[in-house]
């Protein structure tokens, strides 16, 4: 992600050449207009991030031993990092979180690269419709999504586990052992794939008509023609949506937790920002909380970092 | 996309003279494939919509889709819960997230503009404080952000869901690479040279080029903000101040303990997506997502 737009190839010196005598002369306007924003970013991003550091870094300690002594905050160093990497409900909720990401993310991106390539060819009717049905789930919010999903999930209330029932099988497990991975990652993938299908298909029809026209004249099927030439063409926007998927993936939090009223099998612990919630609010631990907090947006900007660099250097390498 | 649809024309044509009918299969197989993802993607709204018809003895005993006859119960219920809580709820995500998209969007705007727009010192290093927003989990800052609102004695207001949901680092981002492409430099020049000043320039002849950028970011943060529930649900603790996710939720973990509540679950769900996705379905025709990859290349 360089700092250049797409349109600008020969960024020329903004300053107004009217006013070009009055050099040294630094422009406020730009300040004003970026005032607001600057604020608010300062505000809401720069000072939380720097306060969550700092807290990270203390501790309660008892002074003065015996039961006369004092609870007081004092710095701690990297003990309450310590403590975080070494629990075992907050790695274990890494662990469920790869599970759920493994199967979250490749089918999202899957389903929307598919749909997307099908809008996209000639030989797909009803696209309009299509298009905006697969756009709905966008609208609805995660925590709804998990409601809804949930009592397609419920035993007394699935319409398949009603089929099932009535084979003599038996209520489908939806929501314990391993299908509950499945069943909380179906709900993002449900949530995630128009958006991104949306994202993907308007990048492919920015591709020029020319491309795929030498294409077709040189024998190439319509299945060539998309794996081949659409795919490669649109390597940008799938390392967009995979990042978008992947920063959602390590912050889920509203789907288990409007399930978990739902079933035993979600803890409070069940991924990490529910061990975060719980340590911040439920037992009082501000400063583990915010060690914890702290790994996991180092983790997200590390991977996240690591996938565009590699990305970068992919797709973007022989092109520009 | 409404830029995209030019070329369809152009591009419809010619292959389907050349294709002189390909095997029924390779035609139907992929309109069936989409229509089965347009299937999945619409059951659950069905569900919701079917379920809210049922009394709340039908909801566990009739089968999934067969419609029940407790609509008008359901909703009189729905509406008189809590004293009308649920058009507060309503009120308050309307509030949150039409204030704060609207503002959300003035100032990724203005900022926007500015960064592509101005040479100035320190430009690079507020753009890269943005780009470190964009990657960075907003959700993570949930706690910290509830420790600086509670020094500031805003916890539980409105204000503590509304503030936050302002800033955008990906709205200022969209903006800039937007007011980059779309306002040409020499519109500008031509404007200060007629005497305009930096403001009228920005608000009569810019802010006309970046309106459907603005349309953009603004759907975006209004979505963003609707179907957010972290930030409302550690912020408040006051449930006349929770927008529907939170208060649907509430609904829903109650319900585990009396079922009654399931029911106006599933109603009020039903009633809250409806008018949502009849916007973003309206919407979507005017927005700009092509900017959102576009800005990724280079």
């Amino acid at each position: 992600m360089g700092t250049a737009g797409p349109a600008a190839p020969a960024r020329p010196a903004a300053r107004p050449p009217g006013r070009a005598g009055r050099r040294g002369r630094v422009p406020i306007a730009p300040y004003l207009f970026l005032a607001p924003g600057v604020l608010l970013l300062v505000l809401f991003l720069l000072v939380p991030v720097g306060y969550a550091v700092h807290l990270s870094l203390r501790g309660l300690r008892v002074s003065g031993g015996g039961p006369f002594g004092r609870r007081e905050e004092v710095f701690v160093g990297l003990e309450n990092y310590a403590a975080a990497l070494t629990s075992a409900d907050f790695l274990g909720g890494f662990g469920r979180l790869a599970v759920y990401g493994l199967i979250a993310v490749p089918l999202t991106l899957g389903l929307a690269l598919l749909f997307a390539l099908l809008l996209d060819a000639t030989t797909t009717t009803a696209k309009r419709f299509s298009r905006t049905a697969i756009f709905v789930p966008y609208a609805v919010p995660g925590v709804i999504a998990s409601l809804l999903w949930g009592f397609l999930y419920l035993p007394t209330t699935s319409p398949v586990s009603h089929v099932t029932e009535a084979l003599g099988l038996g209520a489908v497990p939806f929501l314990s052992g391993a299908p509950l991975f499945g069943s909380v990652a179906n709900i993002a993938v449900w949530g995630g794939v128009g958006f991104n299908m949306i994202i993907i298909y308007t990048s492919l029809r920015s591709i020029p008509a020319e491309v795929q026209e030498a294409a077709r004249l040189d024998g190439a099927s319509e299945l060539q023609i998309a794996l081949r030439v659409k795919v490669p063409l649109v390597a940008p926007a799938l390392v967009l949506t995979g990042l978008f998927a992947l920063i959602g993936t390590l912050q889920v939090y509203g789907e288990p937790t409007t399930l978990a009223p739902m079933t035993t099998s979600i803890t409070q612990t069940w991924v990490p920002l529910m061990t975060i919630y719980r340590d911040a609010f439920t037992r009082d631990d501000l400063p583990l909380a915010s060690a914890a907090s702290v790994l996991l947006a180092v983790g997200t900007l590390a991977v996240s970092v690591v996938l565009l660099r590699v990305a970068q250097r992919r797709a973007f390498g022989s092109e520009s | 996309m409404s830029a995209a649809t030019a070329p369809e024309a152009t591009r419809a044509a010619t292959p389907r003279a050349a294709r002189r009918g390909p095997a029924r299969t390779t035609r139907v197989l992929p309109t069936a494939v989409l229509l089965l993802g347009a299937l999945y993607c619409l059951v659950p709204v069905a569900w919701v919509l079917v379920a809210s018809t049922k009394s709340r003895g039908e909801l566990f005993s009739t089968f999934t889709f067969a419609p029940g006859t407790g609509l008008l119960e359901n909703l009189s219920d729905l509406f008189a819960y809590g004293d009308g809580q649920f058009l507060t709820w309503c009120a308050n995500s309307l509030l949150y997230a039409g204030a704060g998209a609207v503002l959300s969007t003035l100032v990724s705007t203005m900022s926007g503009y500015a960064l592509a727009k101005f040479r100035f010192p320190g430009r690079d290093a507020i753009f890269y404080a943005v780009l470190g927003g964009v990657l960075l989990p907003g959700i993570t800052l949930a706690i910290p952000q509830y420790l600086i609102m509670s020094e500031l004695g805003l916890v539980g207001s409105h204000w503590s869901v509304l503030l936050p949901s302002i800033i955008s680092p990906f709205g200022i981002y969209l903006s800039r690479v937007y007011a980059a492409a779309a306002v040409p430099e020499e519109v500008v020049e031509a404007a200060r040279i007629d005497g305009a000043g930096e403001w009228r320039t920005f608000t009569s002849v810019a802010v006309p080029m970046l309106v459907p950028g603005m349309v953009t970011v603004f759907m975006l943060q209004f979505v963003g903000i609707w179907n957010n529930f972290l930030l409302p649900f550690i912020m408040l603790s006051d449930e006349r101040r929770y927008p529907l996710t939170v208060g649907l939720y509430s609904l829903l973990s109650k319900g585990s303990g009396e079922p009654a509540l399931y029911s106006l679950a599933i109603v009020g769900a039903a009633v809250s997506i409806v008018p949502l996705i009849a916007l973003v379905l309206f919407l979507q025709r005017f927005w700009r997502l092509d900017l959102i990859s576009g800005g990724l290349k280079g």
